[in-house]
């Protein structure tokens, strides 16, 4: 059995909108092992970044709270530790990466500054040694001359070495967790693959959990060994990586890998989901999709269903009605 | 850097020729005959002449022009009708009240406003916030030279704590100091605010937190680092105006500078101190300007290593 | 009638396009807008310094000129709430007057200013090319002189007055209208329905007018509001260094520079112009703030 890293349970988050308090992401559960890299997935606005950013407690003071759940990290719960003990687990124990590396970095700040900054800050280091740590971390993620980057303003960098300062950044404290929040949406193909790649090594060298948010299939088949599948602030599917792809349980989910364009399919009808994501504060009563579901029934509308582990399948859950009768009938043979 | 350097130098310079020409053709625009202004109503004809002459009215524009011009390049800017000195020597023991007032209004009300402004936009939303953006707007609504009076009334006259003009002690600067700074502080105060919440909404700020850097570090290192290059623009500028902001103050506490000089020199008619005055005011503009644009270069590595 | 029917269709596809019905727009900004207590407090003060203006004569308790050499520089009292000044007069009967004189010389010179800015501006925006140059160019030489000493230059040209004040006023309100409707102008200019009335063939002059200036109205709305503010402390400003209305006037500023020479004996008569002046600048400013958070709630 692998040691779990981090153990998400029943996290509900909420924003503040004129006054009253409306529900961004709800009911989320999940773990992390060591060493392992578990995908994310959903559409844009469904509570994946409001997630990874309740974990790190990042989220705006005053306007946003988790009202509810627990979040084990190594066995301790991080959403009850004070803020400075908060602040030493973060950029030390967990990292984070963002999607638009230009932005991420500060444009007046040298990237030496930048990464030695978090250096200095985790360890007991004198500046040329926290320098000399950031010299060998940019090499480690493949950037040909780290001298001349450290030396460098973020303007003078292209994205993809950007990205590779940022990942830099965030391994120069080694963390034991990596949350990754669409670390290539912003980067080309060729550039992207680069990325992949160099989180890969990290996971295989270091031992490092990552969490992968993406809404690219395609980086989540390539990638990761368990999927979540997200939608409207929970999570309506869990799957190992295969079996996710080969038979996706939830609607949403199915509609989701339909979306994507296959190698030598007729590409003059690619199907779509039809709809769009529900606004926060006038949710659906029932099932969150049941509006955009091509099976929705009457029950869909009245009850929200429960996730629900499917029997006989590790690491398998889906929250759909569908399930919750084929169980059933299951049951009854 | 160096490229960017000449060229704003460069674009500055057909500015200035367009502004001495403007400056230059200040006496001829002024309606009626002003040489009859400046001679006054009962004065004869030949009294009307003889002023004219001595502003060199007589001549024709091109050669009026071209000595104004010589004028400006060898520093004879003519002659005061006040009391027969020159220009020069009419404006130059006026530049240093003007200066000292300025630098030291600058000073406070940098320091004041850019503080407000941090401290506002870290606690947005907080009674701290609110009362902070209070007193700025109020700076900026508050007639100077009316402060000025009840400053005078309060501190001078009510206290006597502060003398009420002049410019003989240290003491005597406060309250002047205190009324030219009001506003350029409120300014400050609301330009910090806005432009330090719209970086702290920025990715890198959340890096930075996401580093575990505690909030004192991620307000000053970040956010306003990247707000200061904006504040400069603005607060540069601000300078430029505050010197001819002296024209208030200076009148408010009967203080011997440039800014009153060039009030009473309208009221006299003495349209050559009007011109050279004028003319400071705007280089002294325009140079204030233009070092911004310089130290904006210096302070964003966007502009320095491209 | 070709035409006709196109200007239709443009204003269909307005409507499809983006915005909601117009009423419920206004409905939406009221609602708003009276969320905000300082701006409605403003609004409120400034429609009843709108009301003292127009019917100032009427509701004064003495006559503004009316010299009483028996209640000379009298504190405030109950014959006269606000004092009198050093001729007797009534100082709440003169700020009264006042009112009329700084607010019509003040929302004159912003019209008149804003106008041409709005006019200069549309003109750089939407032609562009070397017209756009001169204009800039210009605006650049205005901006070049802080707006004061731009007021007092132009002042020391015409010579005292207060028609004078009103233009020199004027005149260092257009460059920022300018800049603000050129660059509207250029941003409006790009989006799709004005390509659209392009492409049908209508005439500059009417895209102008009609698609584009509407566009920019809420910027306008609120750079109107704070320069009428800036307008009255300019005015003030110079009327109190003997610029601008006669003393015998009962122009704010003319009255706190009269007011200064009796200082020590009776400062009520520069307290009350100067807390007049303050607080309509300040409602000014606020209102122009809070219509700026409603209209465009991103520059908060």
């Amino acid at each position: 059995m692998a040691e779990k890293l981090l153990d998400v349970k029943n996290l509900r988050t909420e924003f503040k909108r004129d006054k009253s308090w409306v529900t961004a992401v709800n009911d989320v559960s999940f773990h992390i092992n060591k060493g392992e890299i578990l995908g994310l997935v959903g559409e844009s606005g469904c509570g994946k970044s409001v997630t990874s950013l309740s974990v790190m407690r990042l989220l705006p003071i005053g306007t946003s709270r988790v009202s509810e759940g627990e979040v084990f990290f190594n066995g301790e719960d991080i959403l009850k530790v004070d803020k400075k003990k908060m602040r030493k687990i973060r950029g030390h124990k967990i990292s984070m990466i963002f999607q638009e590396p230009m932005s991420s970095l500060n444009p007046c700040m040298r990237i030496s500054k930048q990464i030695t900054e978090a250096i200095l800050l985790h360890n007991d280091l004198s500046k040329d040694e926290a320098y000399k740590r950031a010299f060998n971390v940019l090499k480690s993620v493949g950037i040909p001359d780290p001298d001349m980057t450290l030396n460098s303003y973020p303007h003078q960098l292209s994205g993809g070495m950007c990205q590779r300062v940022m990942i830099a950044m965030a391994m120069s404290c080694e963390p034991d967790l990596l949350i990754a929040d669409e670390p290539t949406t912003a980067l080309d193909v060729t550039i992207q693959a680069q990325i992949l790649a160099l989180m890969e090594k990290i996971k295989e060298e270091r031992n490092t959990g990552i969490l992968l948010i993406t809404h690219d299939l395609g980086v989540v088949a390539e990638m990761c060994s368990r999927v979540i599948v997200m939608y409207a602030g929970r999570i309506v599917e869990e799957a190992p990586v295969r079996e996710l792809f080969e038979a996706p349980m939830h609607p949403y989910t199915q509609g989701l890998i339909e979306s994507v364009p296959k190698l030598g399919s007729d590409m003059t009808s690619l199907p779509s989901i039809p709809g769009s994501v529900p606004d926060l504060s006038v949710m659906p009563k029932g099932c969150k999709f049941a509006p955009r579901c091509k099976y929705a029934m009457d029950i869909c509308r009245e009850k929200e269903p429960e996730l629900v582990a499917v029997p006989g399948q590790e690491h398998r859950c889906s929250r759909c009605v569908l399930h919750k009768l084929e169980e059933k009938e299951v049951s009854k043979l | 850097m160096g490229r960017y350097a000449l060229k704003r130098i460069v674009s500055a310079i057909p500015l200035l020729i367009v502004i001495s020409f403007l400056i230059f053709m200040f006496i001829h625009l002024i309606p009626g005959d002003p040489a009859r202004l400046i001679a006054g109503k009962d004065a004869t004809k030949a009294d009307v002449e003889l002023v004219r002459e001595q502003l060199g009215l007589n001549e024709p524009l091109p050669i009026q022009y071209g000595k104004y011009m010589k004028g400006l390049v060898t520093g004879d800017l003519g002659y005061s009708i006040k009391n027969g000195k020159t220009v020069v020597e009419a404006i130059a023991p006026r530049f240093k009240p003007t200066i000292m007032l300025t630098i030291s209004s600058m000073i406070w009300a940098t320091i004041i406003g850019v503080s407000l402004g941090i401290i506002s936009a870290v606690m947005k939303g907080k009674a701290v916030d609110y009362i902070a953006m209070l007193i700025a707007i109020s700076g900026i609504s508050l007639p100077g030279f009316w402060l000025g009076l009840e400053l005078i009334q309060i501190f001078s006259v009510g206290l006597g704590w502060l003398p009420t003009g002049g410019l003989e002690s240290w003491q005597a600067y406060v309250l002047p100091s205190l009324t030219m700074g009001s506003g350029i502080m409120a300014i400050l105060a609301r330009f910090t605010r806005s432009s330090m919440l719209e970086s702290m909404r920025e990715d890198y700020v959340r890096t930075a937190r996401a580093k575990g850097l505690s909030e004192l570090p991620v307000v000053m290192r970040h956010a306003f680092k990247n707000s200061l290059i904006e504040i400069v623009t603005v607060g540069g500028l601000q300078i430029g105006g505050l010197l001819s902001g002296s024209v208030m103050v200076e009148t408010v506490f009967s203080i011997p500078g440039l800014g009153r000089l060039l009030v009473d020199s309208i009221k006299f008619r003495d349209y050559k101190v009007v011109q050279a005055l004028l003319l400071f005011f705007a280089l002294e503009y325009i140079v204030i300007n233009l070092i911004v644009d310089l130290l904006y270069g210096v302070i964003n590595p966007k502009v320095r290593y491209n | 009638m070709a035409e006709m029917k196109s200007t239709v269709n443009i204003q269909n596809f307005e409507n499809v396009e983006a915005l909601p019905k117009p009423k419920s727009k206004v409905k939406e900004f009221v609602k708003k807008f009276t969320k905000r207590k300082t701006a409605v407090i403003s609004f409120i003060f400034i429609v009843l310094l709108l009301l003292a203006a127009i019917l100032g004569p009427y509701i004064a308790p003495y006559d503004a000129s009316q010299a009483d050499y028996s209640n000379l520089l009298q504190g405030p009292s109950a014959a006269h709430i606000w004092g009198t000044d050093e001729f007797g007069r009534d100082v709440f009967s003169r700020l009264l007057a006042g009112t009329r004189l700084s607010l019509a010389s003040a929302l004159s010179a912003t019209i008149v200013g804003t106008a041409l800015g709005i006019l200069f501006g549309l003109i750089a925006g939407f032609y562009g090319g070397w017209i756009d140059s001169l204009i800039m160019r210009c605006c650049d030489i205005l901006f070049s002189f802080p707006d004061i000493l731009l007021a007092i230059a132009i002042v020391a040209i015409l010579g005292p007055g207060m028609i004078n004040v009103i233009i020199a006023v004027a005149v260092f309100t257009v460059p920022s209208f300018a800049r603000i409707m050129r660059s509207a102008t250029i941003s409006v200019k790009e989006s799709l329905y004005v390509e659209v009335a392009r492409s049908i063939g209508c005439k500059n002059w009417r895209i102008l007018w009609v698609h584009i200036f509407p566009g920019t109205i809420q910027s306008m709305i609120v750079n109107f509001t704070m320069r009428v503010g800036t307008a009255i402390l300019a005015a003030s400003s110079l009327s109190f260094l003997g610029f601008g209305a006669n003393v015998t006037e009962p122009d704010w500023g003319a009255m706190l520079s009269q007011g200064r020479n009796y200082l020590n004996t009776a400062p009520h008569i520069v307290l009350f112009p100067g807390i007049l002046i303050f607080l309509t600048v300040l409602a000014f400013n606020l209102l122009g703030d809070g219509l700026r958070d409603t209209l465009d709630p991103k520059m908060s």
